[in-house]
Formats: structure tokens, C-alpha cells, sequence
């Protein structure tokens, strides 16, 4: 009842102020999480002279109209996009499986199974990539495409389970008994109950593999060899000035994917 | 054929069945486990091999079993070590400090625009890596805002900078896995039950009271999971420290790098990246048992 009164007492401006406080602070966060976003963006407008782009220096369309101008970029945004498909695609499939086997079954080795999808995720980047170069060194394998490729489906599994595993676990396994009910065997019941309702979990999956593909660095940085993806290139260019064009992609990829994003946000409110 | 003989076909068509049944989850498992055992466990068990061999790149290397491998690993990049688990704890809590406001935020005061919020709070990091990286470089330059903004508040001294210093690399880790903070938090936040708070008013809480009863409780394992989350990656960058930071003050990710890829000291790299693994694990598996296997993948 004390606490009540003074409640009461307390001046309007402070009590103004307290209401404010987690609002403002929310657009000053805000704020600052797209301040490097804007630089990126503004940057590759930037009329820079020399070889670093790290002053403004005035406006131009210089670089988005010569965007496809410095031909190793173009490469390696190439390379990049191949290994982000390919790896991603594997890594949906494999993970997909692993992740009907455990909301759909119980088996022995559950915990285990668990266990040895939650480490990946729990490993430093960097002692992933170097052990699998140990790995390839002992073997006598050259590091290059292939090797990228094997290193991004093993990370990118565990991500797909969880992806996958928390799209299942709203999943009524009725419906697939009443399929069986009805004769449909299990392939025809997979094809046709069960596929359709995992099927924006597994794109969900694929769509966030390819991302982590496309921007992973450290475990790539150890098994490339020769071969040059998007972020081996601007880590490369850093040394020497990176060109503005680098910018110009890496606007055009927050742009791309925060429209696949929300275009995605409006299919699954349709959807629910 | 009698009925015995029918039930006794069936109930083996069914044992097969059964048997089969059984199977399944262990042939869906196969592949991903099969890819998992390969590029994740054995390329680990080398690791630890290698860390023990004795030789150099051009006589070859030999397994000795040279545990004093790690010794010399640690005399070389102990201090790097070190500075990993500050940078990396630092970040850590600065990205709590940061995060948790804007989850309440978001998840109490959102509203109708939660979804349009935790959205906003993610788009960052769908720009490239490096490039966010790049951009904290503009952001701490010696005559950007920032440091002109601190020198005016006598913060920094006047020739004082910002770039090539802990505190670079600090705010750049801290930036760029705040989104593995935020999530977890908003995520326990989410659950929470606006009753629950409703209640404790009602009990004459006072509103700081109430939050330390029942909200931060509550909060507790998106907390714990956002600090796992955070420090992990943290504790392994050398991105941040090798593009903000000074080249003298670097992170034992950068030796490991070094170590493996341009010196190729491939022992003394190992020792220390098989290190790491080991703090990680000592750090993880308190959190593994209180939690229980069944929602590390949850």
C-alpha cells in the first residue's frame, strides 16, 4: 500500500520519461545494428580515388554500372553460388532424414544421435576447418571445390535438422495413419501426406544452408586450396583495397535476400 | 495348411515387418551420420594426431607421441590465448547488455509489429561477413565520428584511436554475433506468460522486483543459450582481431591460421586448435547435462 502511494507521488515528467526509455532505446539499437549495413550500401557509391574505399569521397553509379567490371569477382561470386547449391541441396537431403528418423521414431541411440548433431554447432569454426585440413593432409587429398563442398554439407547438417525437426514437431502422425488406413503404402503415404506438410520446413532449411554456405569464411579459408569463393575474395582484397564493386554485390545480396525473406514470411502467414 | 501353420506365417510376416519397422530410423539416420563420422569426428581424431607428430613440412612428419607439443604451443600463443576467452567474454557481455533490452522490447512492447521487429533485428546479417566487418573500419576510423565524438568528451585522448586496439575488435565481435544473443533471449522471453508478471503486481511487486522474481528467472535459459551462442564463434574469430585489431594483439585463431596455412607448423597449430576444442567442451558439457540431450536440438 506504501509503495502504492509513492507510486502516485512520483512527478509526471519521470514517469513520462520511464515509459519512453525502452522505445528509444529500441530505435537507438536499431540504429546502430543497420549503421554498417548504410556504410556498406553507401560505400558503393562512393566515388573513391586510390585503392581503399574507406573515405567519402562524393557520389557516383560508377561501380553498380560497372558492377560485372573486375572479372576474379565475378569468379568467385560465381564459385560461391555453385558450392552454396550444391552443398546446401546435399545437406537438406541428409539432414531431412536424420531429422524424420527422430521425431518420428524412437530408437536406441537417441541421446547419441542428439549429442553428435548439437557439437558441430558447438565447435569453433576455426577447429573445424583446421581439422578437417588435418584430415585431408593426412589422406594426401587436395584442398579445392570438392573439399569446400564436403565442408559446408558437414556444418550446414545440423542447422538443417533443427530447421526441419521444429517444422515436424507440430506434425499430426494421424494423418499419415489415416493414409495407411485407407491402403496408401508407406512410399505413397511419404509422397503424399508427408512430404507436403515438411516441405516449407525443408525449403526453410535449404534457404538458410545456402546462406550460411554462401557466407562462411573461416572453415573454407582452411580447405579451398586455389579455389576462390565471395568472402576468400574480399579476404584477399582486404589487404591490398577492396573494390567498390564488392560493395555494389554485397548490397544487391541484402537486398535479394531480405526480399526472399519477407516474401517467405507472407507465403507461411498464408499458409497458417 | 492349418490355422496353426496360417498363424504361425503371419506372425512371422509380421516379425519381418516389425524387424523392418525397426530398421527404418537407423537407415534414415545412415547417410548424414555416415557424412558426420567422416568430416566431423575423424578429421577431429587426426587433429589430435597430428598435434602429437614431430617434424617439419619438408623432412616429413612422424607420430612420437610429443606431448610436449602443447607446452611449446602454449609458450608461443598462450597469451593469444588468453586474449581469445577477454575479447570473447567482453563481447559476450557487452552483447548481452545490448540484446536483452531490445528482446523485452520486442517481445513485451511489439505488439502487432513483433514479427515486423525480430525481422528488422535480423537483417544485418544477411550482408556478407566480411563486409560488415569492413564496414566497423569506416565506423572507428581515426577521424570518423566515433573517435572525434569521444576525443570532444575527453574519453579518448587526443591523438587516441580506436582502430588497431582491443576495443575494436571487441565492438566488432560484439556486433557481429549479436543476432545468436538476441534470439535465444527473445525466444524465452516469448514464452513467458504475461499473467505471470500480471500477478506479481498484483502482489505489490514492484516492477524492478517483479522482473528480478519471474521475468529474469524465466529468461534464464535464453540467456544461458545466447552466452553459449556468442562465445563459442567469439572464442574462435580471428576475422574481427585480423581486420580491427592490431597485428601485434591477435587472437589464437590468427596463430592457429598462421600456424596452419602459411608457417605450416602443423603440430604447434593443431595442439592449439585441439586446445580450444577442449575449453569449449569443459565450457559446454555442464550446459549439455543440465539441459538434457533431447533439446540441444530442439
Amino acid at each position: 500500500m506504501a509503495q502504492a502511494a509513492t507510486a502516485s507521488r512520483k512527478p509526471p515528467l519521470w514517469a513520462w520519461i520511464k515509459r519512453r526509455i525502452l522505445p528509444v532505446y529500441m530505435v537507438v539499437a536499431l540504429t546502430y545494428l543497420f549503421m554498417p549495413v548504410a556504410i556498406v550500401i553507401l560505400f558503393s557509391f562512393n566515388d573513391h580515388q586510390g585503392r581503399y574505399n574507406f573515405t567519402w569521397q562524393g557520389f557516383t553509379l560508377d561501380h553498380w554500372q560497372n558492377a560485372f567490371g573486375v572479372p576474379r569477382l565475378f569468379d568467385s561470386l560465381v564459385t560461391s553460388l555453385q558450392i552454396a547449391f550444391i552443398s546446401s541441396a546435399i545437406a537438406t537431403l541428409l539432414g531431412t532424414l536424420i531429422a524424420l528418423a527422430l521425431v518420428r521414431y524412437r530408437f536406441r541411440g537417441r541421446s547419441a544421435t542428439n549429442l553428435g548433431l548439437f557439437l558441430p554447432m558447438a565447435t569453433p569454426e576455426v577447429v573445424m576447418g583446421s581439422s578437417l585440413l588435418a584430415l585431408f593432409i593426412v589422406l594426401g587429398v587436395a584442398r579445392g571445390f570438392a573439399t569446400v563442398v564436403i565442408a559446408h554439407i558437414m556444418f550446414n547438417i545440423s542447422y538443417v535438422v533443427v530447421t526441419v525437426k521444429a517444422r515436424l514437431a507440430g506434425f499430426d502422425r494421424h494423418l499419415e495413419e489415416a493414409a495407411m488406413d485407407l491402403y496408401a503404402n508407406e512410399w505413397t503415404t511419404f509422397r503424399k501426406v508427408t512430404l507436403p506438410m515438411i516441405l516449407p520446413g525443408v525449403m526453410a532449411a535449404f534457404l538458410l544452408g545456402f546462406a550460411l554456405s554462401f557466407d562462411d569464411f573461416i572453415i573454407t579459408n582452411f580447405n579451398s586450396g586455389n579455389t576462390i569463393t565471395f568472402p576468400l575474395f574480399i579476404w584477399g582484397a582486404a589487404r591490398v583495397g577492396v573494390p567498390a564493386q564488392v560493395n555494389v554485390f554485397g548490397a544487391a545480396i541484402f537486398f535479394i535476400t531480405v526480399s526472399i525473406m519477407l516474401l517467405n514470411i507472407r507465403l507461411q502467414r498464408r499458409r497458417a | 495348411m492349418t490355422t496353426d501353420e496360417a498363424t504361425s506365417l503371419v506372425n512371422v510376416g509380421a516379425r519381418q515387418a516389425a524387424r523392418r519397422r525397426k530398421a527404418v530410423p537407423y537407415l534414415l539416420l545412415l547417410p548424414g551420420g555416415l557424412w558426420l563420422a567422416i568430416f566431423y569426428i575423424a578429421p577431429m581424431i587426426q587433429l589430435v594426431g597430428i598435434s602429437l607428430q614431430e617434424g617439419t613440412y619438408q623432412t616429413g612428419y612422424s607420430m612420437t607421441w610429443r606431448w610436449e607439443n602443447y607446452a611449446d604451443a602454449f609458450a608461443l600463443a598462450g597469451s593469444h590465448f588468453l586474449r581469445s576467452f577477454l575479447y570473447a567474454g567482453a563481447a559476450t557481455l557487452l552483447a548481452l547488455f545490448i540484446a536483452y533490452p531490445l528482446a523485452y522490447g520486442i517481445a513485451f512492447r511489439g505488439g502487432k509489429y513483433k514479427n515486423l521487429l525480430l525481422v528488422l533485428v535480423l537483417m544485418p546479417f544477411l550482408t556478407p561477413f566480411l563486409l560488415r566487418t569492413l564496414a566497423w573500419k569506416v565506423i572507428l576510423a581515426d577521424s570518423g565520428f566515433v573517435v572525434e565524438t569521444l576525443k570532444t568528451l575527453h574519453i579518448i585522448s587526443p591523438s587516441g584511436r580506436i582502430l588497431a586496439t582491443g576495443w575494436a575488435v571487441v565492438a566488432g565481435i560484439t556486433y557481429n554475433f549479436l543476432a545468436f544473443m538476441t534470439l535465444p533471449i527473445y525466444v524465452s522471453l516469448e514464452k513467458i506468460h504475461p499473467s505471470l508478471i500480471e500477478a506479481a503486481n498484483d502482489l505489490y511487486a514492484k516492477p524492478v522486483t517483479a522482473f528480478r522474481k519471474v521475468t529474469l528467472p524465466l529468461s534464464m535459459p535464453g540467456i544461458v543459450a545466447g552466452t553459449l551462442l556468442t562465445l563459442i564463434p567469439a572464442a574462435g574469430d580471428f576475422v574481427n582481431a585480423s581486420l580491427l585489431g592490431n597485428p601485434q594483439r591477435l587472437m589464437v585463431g590468427n596463430i592457429i591460421d598462421n600456424r596452419f596455412l602459411r608457417i605450416v607448423d602443423y603440430p604447434t597449430a593443431a595442439a592449439l586448435s585441439f586446445s580450444l576444442m577442449l575449453v569449449i567442451l569443459a565450457i559446454i558439457i555442464p550446459y549439455v547435462r543440465a539441459s538434457g540431450t533431447e533439446d540441444l536440438v530442439a
